[in-house]
């Protein structure tokens, strides 16, 4: 047995995260993303390598999925109804929730707006997830009879989970995305020590250490309120779930606090319903929600209400959050067309934007810009750039690692250069073996497993009995007989195990002769082999019998003058093989000789 | 003969009152003692199944036992236990052994042998482990005995050995209890070879269940706290206790290391891997750091919070922890912190707009960068946004305490504690604004910092503000836009919550004398040309130029040139100010006005003496005033009392002693009057209109005396002596004006009885204090006390009317320190016309504010009083939670009172009043008879009376039918 594990997406990569593990002889599908950066088959994992020909459900044992992002569930309906596959999909229910918004969102853009055909349905959606199992947090879900999942928190995303798959005495923990800092609506990832034999992590920010989150939210909070005080509008364009909810949360108590009185905007859509769930799924958002939602659910916005378009007219200040985050279309498009010109207005970017959009563009400092039909757009606005990302950074990995203590590492979901400096870095810190797997590529671990011996509780005490001081380090003799019958291991004192098998019992016993040279007389010899043994064994029971002969405990040591030289004597020392141990000791220390007796 | 048979009378009558009396139900304990230790055992004897013999024993566990029968009892046990084959039982009998031999009076090393002896033949690992628990009670109950410590770690020593973790976790505590380090000592002690206990309980520091490691880490730490010194040896074994997988064990290990690091801070330990050397404190700084990002928050908090009282570790060490050494993509990065503070020294503030400009600069070697085991690297910076808060609070604490003691370190955690103001949760910004304000002395806000602090005034949250308040009061601030923005920020605050008016003048009034030379050269532009105050001479009601003024006047104070840039209304203004909010204005030397400076200024500083000396004099005058004839003693005890109020008034740091002295002389003169009536001389059943005036006086003089006792804080046992001695002069008076004005002896035998009680608890409690009271009532009264207990109602009251007249005049000693509780009502402030209405029989919440001043023990004194117009009252006790203290003295209760009641016609008014609830017994020693069980006789919450001590208010309210 070992494990094996190929990632057919996220090694050495962000998106599409798809993981083959196979811990002994079970075979788990983790995540089951598509990729943002393709339009063609490259966007979703290459199923076709998993079984090459076979039915999938035949060799997949189950498929976990760790968060509702698409990165991570994007693929699920295009495998599970086109590909097909029938067995079980585990996902907590926060996911299982708010996923199928997604889907149906991801879909209608790809369908709908690119005219994309040969794309999953509607209806393929609702059957994929009619396959899903909820998981809650820190429950053991046994698959089938040997392969167990529990899940954990991991902050992230609201009810991102990290999983621990376990197969008898071997484990796997897969975190998904995760962060070790809390933010205002989640709190941090946690694991026990649960000693996996492989910790598959993700690694986005494997070369950074991140500042304090406070400043970043005191920075944001200054700035929305210094413009609205001045009477301008912000515009924080944004993806209609994670951050977005964050950030609300953040103002939410922020005008709260402060008695402000300015609207704040949320453009409608797939949030309302995603801010639905958050309301509902309060045990998986952090300590401050979770005590004071008796009183007042936080993800009831009082001041937060929806968007309207002919809104962005209104005078005076306001705040709007609107879709999509990187200003290259929609909603937020219009709205910072139409406040673009006003210096007392202010755009925050909350997430990175990619090259060619009007986000990035204007982050990266360009003031006019070309619009479609040849208008040219001059911004005056102030451009502002936040960054509030959900991962762990490198001291965060590396604290996950520690906690969980696992015996390898595997990094996946980030670039091949800053795995490269993680890796190292944790070979380093933590003497573990640290792999990092391209897509595609093999991993096999060696493991050594465990066999549980069952021990009878009568031989157990027994031997404690014997020990003086409990020593947790030190290994002990224990004597007994292994019992293997229909493959389990049984440990049981030497007298049952004979009635168990109906066997009569034999006497082995050991006898050896000590020749010592020894003019003196048998007696006299004997009660100085007596002495010499009482005063170096001091704790056995050293006894000079009667008829002549020495016992230490059940060790009978006779003396008898040699029948040719009577300058000999010869010791005969005999045991039984219970007390081997002592036995050979004692001929040891009697060939050695006797110490000169005092004349 | 007839005296005899008149005493036999007397004390057969006596019998019968008491046992009527419910008060001396303590005493009949003592009547039925004898039987407790046979009866017990004739209970025992009778139970038939184990289950009946214990509920015997859980009945008798109810009731104390005394410290005579403690022996008794035992022995019944024992022999009881013998016999017993129920564990259950047995268990129960080795738990009442240790609760017996707890009691007072009772020395128990005559069961310990006993104790000793059933514990070899014990089967059971539960009752095992309940007889070492007993044994403990009876180790701790005998510190001074070696020869039994020895043994008892000697059994404790054979049992470790023991396969329930219960019975090792008992061994562990006894160890850590009763074991000793002094061998010398133990020679002697039965040949028993010493032990070195650390080495046996260290041993279990690696005991397989996590149960007991911490018990051994627990009673390594007992063996500390008993003054023994710990081996610096452990230091290594805790350590490595830090990896344990269970919680309660590192949380122990975190203690016992900071423990290690506290006994041997200086010594040098090696690091390992590397051959460098640290200190020992260092080192362990640096790991109780790393358990900062522990996997539990138990562990977290314990540790933030014993960092902060590491104040030997290096500063080297001390500023790593708020140092996280940020990069992004392996190039160094500067903090948030780092750039603004850049900013702001390259005199271009606030702008960053740039996109980058947060971008990373010089790369790092990748080698050097070690991402854990870095020690105390951001230990802090962990702490403060942990997800608990908690574990923020702990660690905001613990910011407090190093700040507290390096200056250093206080400026560099200044950023860190700015940002704290804006967490999620009300208590942790709260703490941090305290903590800012305990630290305000080594810092100096900069600019960019004090803008955040103002940017939390606008908090909705009142605490949050009134602590800001607090903070600016003694910040330091580095320059005059640093005074304007406070200035403008306290303004807005003022406009949008107009009830800080008070908290922000005086807020002002301590930013302006601190500042004076920042505030000089914008005095022009408040006064003048600040667009708020454009006119030609501003509003003078309007607070916000109230404030304004406040702040500037008191930078005058220490400005002498400032007054020159004033106009005239200024002047005008100050005067009106000076008068009107005099604590908040000071006085000025202002050019032309001689007068004003001349007279007041000089004459702040002596004034105290005179006074002072007034006071001494005019008490002095009464004192020593006894012989004097009746009637002019009275009047110069009236013109003093009225002096002394008057005093009161005027000086307010003597109105505290003034107001006590008087309320003295007010009792005695009342008395004196009393007993000028005319009543006395006059058969009994003519005067009974009189006696009012004489009853009322006894009743009045007991309520100035409770007054006395409880409203003041800082009374001495001195004082409470002469205050009790007092109440009994009025006790006695009561007493004579019933014997006088009742007819038939009945009833008086109880009141003669009770008043001799009262005399009786008098000395009882007073005794050492009995010689200064020579030649007064009550020393005349103990003198004559068996004749008195021994007469008839009538001869005792004649006896104690001549007493009265005769007993002289009590010298009251002044204490050094005396305030008089007082309490004012902020809210409800009794001024609407608006009645609350609500539906009858349903409840409506009033809120209630309220500063209480010099009240000691707020919590469990203060109550709250609601009178309704029908005469009902109901006293409400406030939650323990509901009281703030923001200074010393200083008290601030915020509350809410349930209101409810039937249906009214019309609105109508309820008064609410703040009450001090009192217990005069709670300040004496515990009786003898009442202590010795195990049973805590009662819990004192009872309350024996109240004393209102605000003024009422009313509150409108209406209570409407409810509607079908």
């Amino acid at each position: 047995p070992g494990s094996r594990l190929t990632p057919t997406g996220a090694g050495q990569d962000v998106g599409r995260s798809c993981i083959l593990v196979s811990v002994a002889g079970k075979n788990v599908m983790l995540d089951c993303g598509m990729h943002m950066g393709f339009n063609d088959d490259r966007r979703f994992p290459d199923f076709s390598y998993i079984t090459q020909n076979g039915r999938l459900t035949d060799f997949l044992d189950c498929v976990i999925i760790s968060h509702f992002h698409l990165d991570h569930c994007g693929a699920l309906p295009y495998f599970s109804e086109m590909v097909g596959y029938d067995g079980p999909i585990y996902m907590t229910p926060p996911t299982q929730a708010i996923c199928p918004i997604l889907l149906e969102d991801y879909r209608k853009i790809a369908v709908d707006k690119k005219g994309e055909a040969n794309f999953f349905t509607s209806q393929m959606i609702k059957d994929c997830m009619k396959k899903v199992v909820a998981v809650h947090l820190h429950q053991t879900v046994q698959v089938d009879d040997e392969l167990e999942i529990k899940a954990y928190y991991a902050g992230h995303v609201l009810g991102a989970a990290m999983f621990q798959i376990k197969v008898g005495s071997e484990s796997v923990v897969y975190t998904g995305d995760y962060n070790m800092t809390p933010d205002r609506h989640l709190g941090a990832a946690w694991i026990d020590r649960c000693r996996p034999n492989l910790l598959i992590t993700e690694s986005t920010y494997a070369t950074t250490i991140r500042d304090s989150k406070r400043c970043r939210e005191r920075d944001f909070l200054k700035k929305v309120h210094e413009t609205v005080e001045r009477g301008g509008k912000v515009l924080i364009p944004v993806f209609a779930l994670g951050r977005a909810q964050e950030l609300c949360i953040l103002l939410e108590t922020f005008w709260e606090r402060m008695n402000l009185k300015a609207p704040i905007y949320f453009s409608t859509g797939l949030t309302e319903k995603a801010n639905h769930y958050y309301k509902l799924f309060i045990t998986w958002t952090n300590q401050k929600i979770r005590k004071t939602f008796v009183q007042r659910n936080m993800f009831e916005f009082k001041h937060i209400k929806a968007f309207d378009r002919a809104f962005a007219d209104n005078p005076g200040p306001m705040v709007v959050f609107a879709t999509p985050g990187m200003l290259h279309a929609g909603q937020s498009l219009q709205i910072f067309r139409k406040w673009a010109g006003n210096e007392k207005n202010m755009v925050i970017m909350p997430g990175y934007c990619v090259q060619g959009t009007v986000g990035h563009k204007i982050l990266s400092g360009q003031r006019k810009l070309e619009m479609e039909g040849r208008q040219v757009l001059e911004v005056k606005m102030q451009v502002e750039y936040m960054s509030f990302s959900a991962h762990a950074d490198a001291k965060g990995i590396m604290q996950l690692i520690g906690q969980a203590e696992p015996e390898h590492v595997l990094l996946v979901h980030g670039e091949a250069k800053k795995m490269e400096f993680l890796k190292q870095k944790i070979e380093q810190e933590f003497r573990v073996n640290c792999y990092m797997p391209a897509n595609g590529e093999t991993v096999t671990l060696p493991t050594s497993p465990s066999i549980p011996v069952g021990i009878s509780l009568g031989l157990l005490k027994r031997e404690m009995a014997q020990g003086m001081l409990p020593d947790a380090k030190r290994p002990r003799l224990l004597q007994g007989t292994l019992i293997m019958k229909d493959s389990n291991f049984r440990l049981v004192s030497s007298e049952q195990a004979l009635k168990e098998l109906g066997l009569a019992e034999h006497q082995l016993r050991f006898t050896c002769r000590v020749h010592l040279h020894d003019a003196r007389k048998e007696q006299e010899t004997v009660m100085r082999v007596y002495s010499h043994l009482k005063s170096i064994l001091k704790d056995h029971c050293v006894q000079h019998l009667p008829d002549g002969s020495v016992t230490v405990e059940s060790i009978l040591i006779q003396a008898a003058a040699h029948s040719e030289d009577p300058g000999t004597k010869v010791l005969l020392v005999s045991w039984t093989y219970q007390d081997e141990e002592l036995g050979s000791y004692l001929t040891s220390l009697l060939k050695k000789g006797l110490p000169q007796a005092p004349s | 003969m007839a005296a005899h048979l008149k005493k036999r009378v007397y004390e057969e009558f006596t019998k019968v009152v008491q046992q009527q009396q419910e008060e001396i139900a303590a005493k009949k304990l003592r009547l039925t003692k004898p039987s407790k230790s046979a009866a017990l055992h004739i209970d025992l004897c009778k139970a038939t199944s184990p289950a009946d013999a214990l509920q015997y024993l859980l009945q008798f566990a109810r009731k104390p036992v005394e410290a005579e029968s403690v022996e008794g009892v035992v022995r019944i046990l024992l022999e009881h236990y013998y016999k017993e084959n129920d564990a259950s039982v047995r268990l129960k009998i080795a738990s009442l052994l240790g609760l017996l031999s707890k009691t007072s009076g009772f020395s128990p090393d005559c069961i310990m042998d006993d104790a000793i002896n059933i514990l070899q033949n014990e089967k059971s690992h539960q009752v095992l482990a309940q007889l070492l628990d007993a044994l403990l009670a009876i180790g701790t109950k005998l510190p001074e005995n070696q020869a039994i410590q020895m043994r008892l770690v000697d059994v404790a020593c054979k049992h470790l050995t023991d396969t329930s973790h219960g019975v090792r976790n008992k061994c562990l505590q006894l160890l850590g209890n009763l074991g000793s380090l002094e061998k010398s000592v133990t020679k002697d002690a039965e040949g028993l070879a010493p032990r070195d206990v650390q080495k046996i309980i260290g041993d279990y520091f690696s005991d397989q269940d996590p149960r007991v490691r911490t018990a051994a880490i627990k009673a390594m730490l007992q063996l500390h706290e008993r003054g023994l010194k710990l081996h610096q040896a452990i230091y290594n074994q805790a350590c490595k206790l830090l990896s344990d997988d269970y919680e309660q064990v590192r949380s122990a290990a975190v203690q016992l290391i900071w423990v290690v690091s506290q006994l041997y801070p200086e010594s040098i330990v090696p690091i390992p891997s590397s051959n460098e050397e640290i200190r020992l404190v260092d080192d362990a700084f640096g790991k109780i750091c790393h358990m900062v990002s522990d996997g539990s928050w138990v562990v977290r908090v314990q540790a933030a919070k014993l960092l902060g009282s590491m104040e030997q570790v290096s500063s080297h060490f001390l500023e790593q922890t708020l140092d996280k050494k940020l990069m992004s993509d392996l190039r160094r990065k500067r903090t948030a912190h780092e750039r603004a503070k850049e900013l702001y020294s390259s005199g271009e503030f606030s702008s960053g707009r740039k996109w980058g400009d947060d971008a990373p600069k010089e790369e790092i070697d990748t080698g050097a960068v070690n991402l854990i085991e870095s020690g105390a690297c951001g230990a802090f910076v962990h702490g403060l946004e942990d997800e608990m808060f908690e574990v923020r609070i702990a660690a905001v604490e613990a910011l407090c305490m190093l700040a507290q003691s390096s200056p250093s370190f206080a400026e560099k955690c200044l950023d860190f504690l700015v940002d704290m103001f804006n967490d999620e949760i009300e208590e942790v910004r709260l703490q941090s604004i305290h903590t800012m304000r305990k630290i305000s002395n080594n810092i100096t806000l900069r600019e960019d910092q004090l803008d955040t602090v103002l940017a939390v005034l606008e908090d909705s949250s009142r605490d949050i503000r009134e602590a800001l308040h607090e903070l600016l009061c003694c910040t330091n601030v580095s320059t005059k836009e640093g005074i304007h923005l406070a200035l403008v920020e306290l303004l807005k605050n003022l406009a949008k919550y107009p009830t800080d008016r008070d908290s922000i003048w005086k807020c002002l009034k301590f930013l302006g004398s601190r500042h004076p030379t920042l505030v000089l050269p914008l005095v022009p532009e408040l006064l003048s040309t600040h667009p708020f105050f454009d006119t030609a001479e501003p509003d003078m009601d309007d607070p916000a130029y109230i404030a304004v003024l406040v702040l500037i006047f008191n930078a005058a104070k220490t400005c002498p040139t400032m007054p020159a840039l004033f106009s005239d209304h200024t002047f005008r203004h100050y005067a009106y100010l000076r008068d009107s909010l005099s604590h908040l204005v000071p006085a000025l030397r202002l050019p032309g006005r001689k007068l004003v400076s001349s007279a007041v200024s000089p004459n702040i500083v002596p004034h105290e003496d005179p006074s002072q000396q007034f006071l001494q004099q005019s008490l002095e005058r009464v004192y020593s005033l006894q012989h004097l004839d009746p009637q002019g003693t009275q009047e110069l005890l009236e013109f003093t009392i009225r002096d002394l109020q008057r005093l009161g008034e005027l000086q307010s740091e003597l109105a505290g002693v003034a107001d006590f002295s008087a309320t003295y002389l007010q009792c005695q003169l009342l008395l004196i009057k009393a007993l000028q009536e005319k009543l006395w001389n006059v058969a009994a059943p003519l005067y009974l209109k009189q006696s009012d005036l004489a009853s009322a006086a006894a009743k009045q003089i007991m309520e100035e005396t409770y007054k006395m006792e409880f409203m003041y804080s800082g009374v001495e046992n001195k004082q409470v002596v002469i205050i009790h001695h007092m109440r009994l002069q009025a006790k006695a008076l009561q007493l004579i004006v019933t014997a006088r004005t009742t007819r038939g002896v009945d009833p008086l035998f109880g009141m003669c009885e009770k008043f001799l009680q009262e005399v009786d608890f008098f000395q009882r409690c007073f005794i050492a204090d009995l010689p200064h009271l020579q030649d007064s009532f009550v020393d005349k009264l103990l003198d004559l006390m068996p004749r008195l207990m021994t007469s008839k109602p009538a001869e005792v009251v004649k006896i104690l009317q001549t007493m009265l007249r005769q007993s002289t005049f009590l010298h009251l000693p002044l204490p050094e320190q005396i305030h008089k509780a007082s309490a004012t009502i902020i809210e409800p402030a009794g001024e609407s016309d608006n009645p609350l209405r609500f539906t009858s029989g349903l409840v409506v919440a009033l809120d209630v504010d309220a500063t209480l001043e010099h009240v000691q023990d707020p919590q469990s004194t203060v109550k709250v009083q609601v009178l309704y117009p029908d005469g009902q009252a109901q006293m409400i006790h406030p939650k323990p939670a509901d009281f703030r203290n923001p200074g010393p003295g200083r008290h601030r209760l915020i509350t809410q009172v349930y209101l409810s009641h039937t249906a009214w016609t019309e609105p109508c008014q309820v008064e609410v009043r703040l009450l001090l609830a009192y217990n005069s017994s709670a300040r004496i020693p515990k009786s003898p008879w009442i202590e010795g069980g195990e049973v805590s006789p009662q819990v004192e919450t009872s309350i024996e009376g109240t004393i209102p001590f605000s003024k009422p208010v009313k509150v409108y309210i209406m209570p409407k039918p409810a509607r079908r």
